[in-house]
Parts: structure tokens; C-alpha cells; sequence
């Protein structure tokens, strides 16, 4: 070792929301990582539980005399070593196919797991929307309505419902029990629907309203029980290309006119127009998403007894949205085919708070992790691409795809990302290293739709070749 | 014949009778029994033509209706388009391409029978003497052990000639290709394409070896601008095609790829 070096430093733990815990203390240059994470445990009166630490914005992978920059080093300074929690869960990464089930005629544009879990959907251009069973992984119903291509589907917060619109702006409501449709089917589009965003379950358990985006340039909210429009949200001149329902009753929409609009849910009155895109918005992606699609379920502590009072849900559905919220308020993040994404806050201010370069073809997908630190986005140069969720700094490129990329999904623990491409491949990212963990061939043609289930145990993934493939570890 | 519209004339001057329109109403109620009345009156072959007659007029009736509920209805028969796109791709000019559908295991399987099911299945046998030119060397021109191939070859890129002494077979220059026009059969698009090599001269082992490319060869060409993709999510490279003309007669190579 070198003489000159100390072989103590001072350092403080800090959380990366910015509170301190314990005093500055004494720890030797070669602390492992897993000794961090004792001392970690034993500050914050935990046990077992999983962190990351960061010294400068350089991780500690292996002991802290190596992420620290020696020739820089100020034994008289105190370090601050950042920790993140990381989740109590942990994710296994899918590995292989476990059934490809054919029933769909034509591609399959859409899949979706429900809330819980527990229930698979997907809709496609042989305009059905069709119900797969889980566990013997099998057709469960085919629901036919629709007159033209099933091209968004949705399901209710509560899981109850899932709605589903076509290209010709029918908007239906179906039982997942049953397979039967629910009430009237919504007419009132003009031209094919773009994106369907539920109220989130904290501001209203009875899971009734609806809203929906449409090429025509309309965003409508619907009462789903009697079938009937409650507002129309007009103001954007081009094509909406979706459609966001945050956790304070604001509406977000993206639109091909190069802006996006926030309204107030309850009377339909624009906020505020963010502006800076140079071209189509085409995607849009909140930092609650994940917590706002599960609503009121847990994927790992829900797994047994239900609760079906109304109130007590809606109580734990509110406290899980205000531990995601507890850093800030939502971020929102949005994607355009001028290249690049800007981050806003969007219940603030109108100014965006970052704007992320570095793609060379449009952005077509991107998504918030579950733990909001990490946003992943998806575009036609072929890559994927990491940025730092709180500040939108660039992380890294994830390269390996041959073609366009057109979805990504996170698992549930944040650890894993999934992507799906024109190149008939899904490939598994670890966020750990930031690599391609596994490379999951296997559709014989373009892969569309792609979604990992809230609780981690399945991927179904539906695209070009008609079949749907489900993937477990 | 009356010689003026005096009726009309008259209509416009005084208006027509006050329970004109009652009258008519009437008449036009009392039709139907009369009709039937005359229906039931009628006998023999005078019933005959009126009972057809009444039945044409039916049928033409019910036609009209028909045709006029037709048209008030908003038909809505719009066909479900193939090929349904996701949103994201609904606003975008995606190029009709067709199946990536890789067919690299059928293709392996193929090639372990040994068969080839091919556009062209039968070509003719090209005959030795017809490919090969004899050439007389020597100085009293009585060795004939040199051959000049007459046909068109492909020749690689990293060729080079044998001194003169020991070119049993010389491949002229002119007759050198190296790119070919290949079509795609599913997506009916031809691109020239470079080739990579000959794959099977079905003639004659010793032509597949020189390169010779006539009617039927099957070349390897180099699709890599095509963007097809194996299932692996890997590019294909090259493909194998199956020539469809006779290059030697027409200055070129068509040819069909095989998938």
C-alpha cells in the first residue's frame, strides 16, 4: 500500500433523497461493500435489506478504495456515500418460453398483464380481444365486438375491468370473469383511439372513469358504467398520441402538434402547454406509472388474502402512491421524433427540467423503473438508452439490438429491463452492469407489444407472427 | 288532343276544387279493394295475366323499398385490413416487407436430404463440348489440353491466374460477372445484388468448381441490404438464389431467391 495514503477516511452516509443518518465515521479505505451494507442496516435499524452505494456518482462495486478517485483524496474531508435502497424483492429474469399459444388470426398489437398479476390480455388486428389463462397458460375468452383492429387495451386499477378501443374510435368495456362486454360500447371518436388511461385507484375506487386519446386530435373522459362522455378535452391541433392520468387528478397528453397539455381531470380546464419538442410527441411516461397501474396491489405482499374493502384499499393505494411521490412531485418524461426527451414537472412548472440528447433516430417508447430512479427509452437507432431519473443525466447505451426497438418493460424490482424489436427478439438488460443479460429469440417475426407482469413472474410478449409467448424464468 | 294545358291554366286561376285533396285520399284508400275485388271477380285466362302481372309489380315494389332502406342505412361494411400495425407504427410509412420469417432451419433441413425444391427443378445437362472451347497450343498447335470456358462464371475476388503452362482453363474476362439481379418472390422486388459464389452447377461438379453460371446454377448472393433477419434477431447475410435465364445469351444474371 502506499505510505502516503491514510488507511482511514471520514465518511457520512446520506440517502438519495438527501437525509443524513448517524454521524460522520471512521471507515477503513478497504470497506467492502457488504460490510457498507451491514453498517447501512444497522444505522437505519433495518435488517437484510438491499442498498447501493455511491461515492461521487461512482457506485461501489466491490470496497470503497475503489470507487474513490485516490490521487484527489482529502483525509481532512468527509465523504458522503450515497445509498439507495434497492427493492426487497427480487425479480428473476425470464429465460425461456414456456408456451407460445397460438389463437390470434392477425398480429397481436396489444398485450397487458392486469394489476395483480393474475390475468393476461391481448388485443389484435383480427379485431378480438382475447383472455389467456395463466396458469395452464390457454385460451380463457375470446371477446368479439370490435369491428376493426384492437389497437389499445387497459385494465381498470381494481382489475375488475379492462377497456379496449379500435381503430374505428369504439371504445368497449369487457369482464375478465366472463368474458362478457360491461355496459355500452363508447362511440364518440372520430378516428382510431391512441392511448386509454384509467383514473387512478387512490382518487376513486369505483374505477368508473376512463380517458382516451384519439388521431382525430380529441381526448375524451367517459363515464364507463352509463357509456356517456363527461368531457371533451379539446386544444391540441394535431393527432393526441397518449394519454397519462397522474396520481393528482391532472391529465397529461402528447400530441403530434409538438406539445404537451396538462388538464385538470375534474372539469376539463388546461393547466398548462409544455412546449420544447421540435417535432411529434409520440410517447409519454410518468414516474408513478407503475404505482398507478397496480393501484391498490402489492406484487409481493398481496400474493395471499385479499381485502375487499373499498376504503382500506383505496388507503393502501394512497400511501403507496405518496412513498413513490415522497422525493417530489411526478416527473413526466416524454419522447419525440425530433430525437430527443424532455423531463417536466409538470404540476409545476412549465419549463422543462432537462432535455436528453443523444439518439439519432426517434424515440418511439419510454418508461419510468418501478423505484422512478431510472429511465430507459427505446428508439429506431436501434438502442436503448439509460438516464438518470431524477436529473435525466445520461447513464449508458444498451446496444444489441439489429433493428428498430419498439418497447421496453422494467420488472418489478427495477433490476431488469426488457426490450422488444423489429429484429424478432427480446433481449434482458441488468441494470447492474448494464449489459445484455439473456437473449430471448424465438418469435418469428416482429415483436409489438411486450409486458412484463407487475409481479414479476411472467413476460408475454405478441407481435407480427400472430402468436403470443409467454416467459418465465 | 287538347290543344292548350286549359286544365292547368285553369288550376292556377281558380285553385281546384276545396275537398280536392279529401277526394284523392279516398280514392287512393278504396284502390287496394278495388283491386282485389277485381282480383277475385276475374276468371280463366284474364285472371291468369292479371295475377302475373299484379306479381311483377310486387316484386319491382319490394325491390324499391328495399333498395331505398339500403340507402338510408350507413353501411359500415369497411373490410378489416391485413396486417394490422401497432399505434405507434399507424403514422409512419412502414415499406411493405415481406415475411422476415427466416427459413434457416427448413433451409438446413433441405440441404440435409440433398434436395432442392427449386423454381427451375429440371435444366438441361450443359455438355462439355458445349462450355469448353478446345484450344490449340504448341508451336504446331497439336496440344489441345487447354480449355477456354465459353459460358459466363463467377470468378472470386482474390483470384489469380496460373502462369500460362499450367492454366488448364482459362475464364475470360468478359464473361466475368459479379453481381446479379435477384428477385424477391414474395415482396415481387428485384435488387442487384453482389454474388458470393457458386453454390451447385447442377450440370457438373467440375462447373460448380469453376464458377460456370448457366440456367439453373444456384448462387450464393449477398442480401445484407435486404435488412432480413434470422430468428436469432441476426442479420442474413447470404442467401441462395436460383438463376433463371442464360446469362452467356443475355449480358446478365436473373434470379430468383430461394426461401
Amino acid at each position: 500500500m502506499d505510505p502516503d495514503l491514510p488507511n482511514f477516511v471520514q465518511a457520512k452516509f446520506k440517502s438519495d433523497t438527501g437525509e443524513e443518518i448517524g454521524n460522520s465515521l471512521d471507515l477503513p479505505l478497504n470497506v467492502t461493500k457488504d460490510q457498507l451494507q451491514l453498517i447501512c442496516n444497522a444505522l437505519l435499524q433495518e435488517d437484510d435489506k438491499q442498498f447501493l452505494f455511491f461515492v461521487k456518482d461512482v457506485e461501489i462495486s466491490s470496497s470503497l478504495k475503489e470507487a474513490l478517485d485516490l490521487s484527489k483524496l482529502n483525509s481532512e474531508e468527509v465523504i458522503e456515500i450515497i445509498y439507495q435502497q434497492q427493492a426487497v424483492f427480487r425479480v428473476r429474469p425470464v429465460t425461456r418460453c414456456t408456451s407460445s399459444i397460438p389463437g390470434h388470426a392477425e398480429a397481436v398489437i396489444s398485450t397487458s398483464f392486469s394489476p395483480s398479476g393474475r390475468e393476461l390480455a391481448s388485443g389484435s388486428g383480427d379485431t378480438t380481444v382475447r383472455f389467456w389463462d395463466l396458469h395452464t397458460q390457454t385460451p380463457l375468452h375470446v371477446c368479439k365486438g370490435h369491428s376493426n383492429w384492437v389497437l389499445c387495451i387497459s385494465w381498470a386499477p381494481d382489475g375488475s375491468k379492462l377497456a379496449s378501443a379500435c381503430k374505428q374510435g369504439r371504445i368497449m368495456i369487457w369482464d375478465p370473469k366472463t368474458g362478457n362486454q360491461i355496459g355500452k360500447t363508447m362511440i364518440g371518436h372520430k378516428q382510431w383511439v391512441t392511448a386509454l388511461a384509467w383514473e387512478p385507484y387512490h382518487i376513486n375506487p369505483e374505477c368508473r372513469k376512463l380517458a382516451s386519446s384519439s388521431k382525430d386530435g380529441d381526448v375524451r373522459i367517459w363515464d364507463t358504467v352509463t357509456g356517456l362522455t363527461i368531457l371533451s378535452l379539446t386544444g391540441h391541433s394535431k393527432a393526441v398520441t397518449s394519454v397519462k392520468w397522474g396520481g393528482t387528478g391532472l391529465i397529461y397528453t402528447s400530441s403530434q402538434d409538438r406539445t404537451v397539455k396538462v388538464w385538470r381531470a375534474d372539469d376539463g380546464i388546461l393547466c398548462r402547454t409544455l412546449e420544447g419538442h421540435a417535432h411529434w410527441v409520440n410517447t409519454l411516461a410518468l414516474s408513478t406509472d407503475y404505482v398507478l397501474r397496480t393501484g391498490p396491489f402489492h406484487p409481493v405482499t398481496d400474493q395471499n388474502g385479499l381485502i375487499t374493502d373499498k376504503m382500506a384499499l383505496q388507503q393502501r393505494a394512497r400511501e403507496r402512491y405518496d412513498a413513490v411521490c415522497s422525493q417530489g412531485s411526478e416527473r413526466l418524461i416524454s419522447g419525440s421524433d425530433d430525437f430527443t426527451l424532455f423531463l417536466w414537472l409538470p404540476e409545476k412548472e412549465k419549463r422543462p427540467l432537462a432535455r436528453m440528447t443523444g439518439h439519432q433516430q426517434l424515440v418511439n417508447d419510454v418508461k419510468f423503473s418501478p423505484d422512478t430512479r431510472i429511465i430507459a427509452s427505446a428508439s429506431f437507432d436501434k438502442s436503448v438508452k439509460l438516464w438518470e431519473g431524477v436529473t435525466g443525466k445520461f447513464i449508458t447505451t444498451l446496444r444489441g439490438h439489429v433493428q428498430a426497438v419498439y418497447m421496453v418493460a422494467w420488472s418489478a424490482d427495477s433490476r431488469l429491463l426488457l426490450s422488444s424489436s423489429a429484429d424478432s427478439t427480446l433481449k434482458v438488460w441488468s441494470m447492474k452492469t448494464k449489459k445484455l443479460e439473456l437473449d430471448l429469440p424465438g418469435h418469428a417475426d416482429e415483436v409489438y407489444a411486450v409486458d412484463w407482469s407487475p409481479d414479476g413472474a411472467y413476460v408475454a410478449s405478441g407481435g407480427k407472427d400472430k402468436v403470443l409467448k409467454l416467459w418465465q424464468h | 288532343m287538347p290543344q292548350n294545358e286549359y286544365i292547368e291554366r285553369h288550376q292556377k286561376l281558380y285553385g281546384r276544387r276545396l275537398d280536392y285533396e279529401e277526394r284523392k285520399r279516398k280514392r287512393e284508400a278504396r284502390e287496394p279493394h278495388k283491386r282485389a275485388e277485381k282480383a277475385r271477380k276475374l276468371r280463366g285466362i284474364k285472371a291468369k295475366i292479371y295475377n302475373k302481372e299484379r306479381r311483377n309489380e310486387k316484386i319491382q315494389m319490394k325491390k324499391k323499398i328495399k333498395a331505398h332502406e339500403e340507402k338510408n342505412v350507413k353501411q359500415n361494411t369497411e373490410k378489416v385490413a391485413e396486417g394490422a400495425l401497432p399505434v405507434y407504427l399507424l403514422d409512419r410509412d412502414v415499406q411493405s416487407r415481406a415475411k422476415v420469417l427466416s427459413n434457416m432451419i427448413k433451409q438446413k433441413r433441405k440441404e440435409k436430404a440433398g434436395k432442392w425444391d427449386v423454381p427451375i427443378p429440371k435444366v438441361r445437362a450443359q455438355a462439355d463440348a458445349e462450355v469448353f472451347k478446345v484450344l490449340k497450343s504448341g508451336k504446331s498447335k497439336r496440344k489441345a489440353w487447354k480449355r477456354m470456358v465459353t459460358k459466363v462464371t463467377y470468378v472470386g475476388e482474390n483470384f489469380t491466374r496460373k502462369p500460362p503452362k499450367f492454366e488448364r482453363f482459362i475464364r475470360p474476362m468478359a464473361l466475368r460477372f459479379k453481381k446479379a439481379h435477384v428477385t424477391h418472390p414474395e415482396l415481387k422486388a428485384t435488387f442487384c445484388l453482389p454474388i458470393i459464389g457458386v453454390k451447385k452447377n447442377p450440370s457438373s461438379q467440375m462447373y460448380t468448381s469453376l464458377g460456370v453460371i448457366t440456367k439453373g446454377t444456384v448462387i450464393e448472393v449477398n442480401i445484407s441490404e435486404l435488412g432480413l433477419v434470422t430468428q436469432a434477431g441476426k442479420v442474413v447475410w447470404g442467401k441462395y438464389a436460383q438463376v433463371t435465364n442464360n446469362p452467356e445469351n443475355d449480358g446478365c444474371i436473373n434470379a430468383v431467391l430461394l426461401v
